[in-house]
């Protein structure tokens, strides 16, 4: 069993993707097949991007057995009021800036559950929002 | 008209009359399908391996999510450069970077006609 943490800044767009940039790195050192690493950074990088788009800051904690990966990202932020809203494609509030990235188009909530064998989203308004999710390792 | 199955980075980059700013080695490596977006969370849903990306987004965030996407062929479009930050990080990732004056429909069209296939 390994356990991994990282911070995310809201709004830093520079340091954006470092944490799943670091995951990536931890995975192929664990000689997880390619196309399972590919499902689990995707899923992780949108989420971290969530946090740097919306969010004044959060909490990556990974937990890896041979088994499965978890993922939860913790973030203090003004939540998500419509958590089904918000998994509708192609609903976003992103700002200007977040589109001048290349995203908010309403498209990283349902890319993660597509990226992910379990997905739960929580969130308290003006509070902020959890999202966990679990990829099996072998498939 | 006979169509390639796959083509060598240095013939794109020959058609394309475009300019190499990063990732020299992968000069030979072959590439068979292509894909043109600005917007990355498109690009983050593909399934596609050895893809070459075509953007006009010259950002971080495109070189990050090439790396989560395994994209290691990227080329700029509409006369958008590389950064020094960019091409640093695109070097950790041993990426390829290529800057194309060409619009994105001149850019597609030569690529396309020249055998690379599309995603979908």
């Amino acid at each position: 069993m390994m356990h991994f943490e990282f911070q995310v800044e809201g709004g830093n767009f520079i340091k954006a993707g470092s944490a799943s940039s670091q995951l990536k790195k931890i995975l192929k050192q664990l000689n997880v097949e390619p196309k399972i690493i590919k499902r689990i950074v995707v899923a992780m990088y949108e989420a971290e991007v969530n946090i740097v788009a919306h969010a004044y800051k959060g909490d990556i904690y990974i937990d890896i057995n041979t088994e499965k990966i978890e993922v939860r990202l913790v973030d203090e932020g003004p939540g998500i009021p419509d958590i089904e809203l918000a998994m509708q494609q192609g609903f976003s509030t992103a700002s200007s800036a977040v589109r001048e990235m290349g995203f908010g188009a309403g498209m990283g909530l349902p890319n993660i559950k597509n990226n992910s064998d379990e997905l739960n989203i929580t969130s308290e308004v003006n509070k902020g929002t959890t999202v966990q999710f679990v990829t099996y390792l072998n498939q | 008209m006979l169509k390639l199955k796959e083509m060598k980075i240095k013939e794109v980059v020959e058609v394309l009359n475009a300019k190499v700013v990063s990732g020299y080695n992968l000069l030979d490596a072959e590439v068979e399908y292509c894909f043109a977006s600005d917007l990355m969370s498109d690009v983050l849903t593909l399934q596609t391996d050895n893809l070459l990306l075509l953007t006009g987004l010259a950002n971080l965030q495109t070189i990050r999510t090439s790396e989560m996407s395994d994209i290691t062929k990227i080329i700029f479009v509409r006369k958008k450069r590389a950064t020094d930050e960019m091409i640093r990080l695109a070097a950790e990732n041993d990426t390829i970077l290529i800057e194309c004056d060409y619009s994105m429909f001149k850019t597609s069209g030569i690529l396309f006609s020249a055998g690379l296939k599309p995603v979908y």
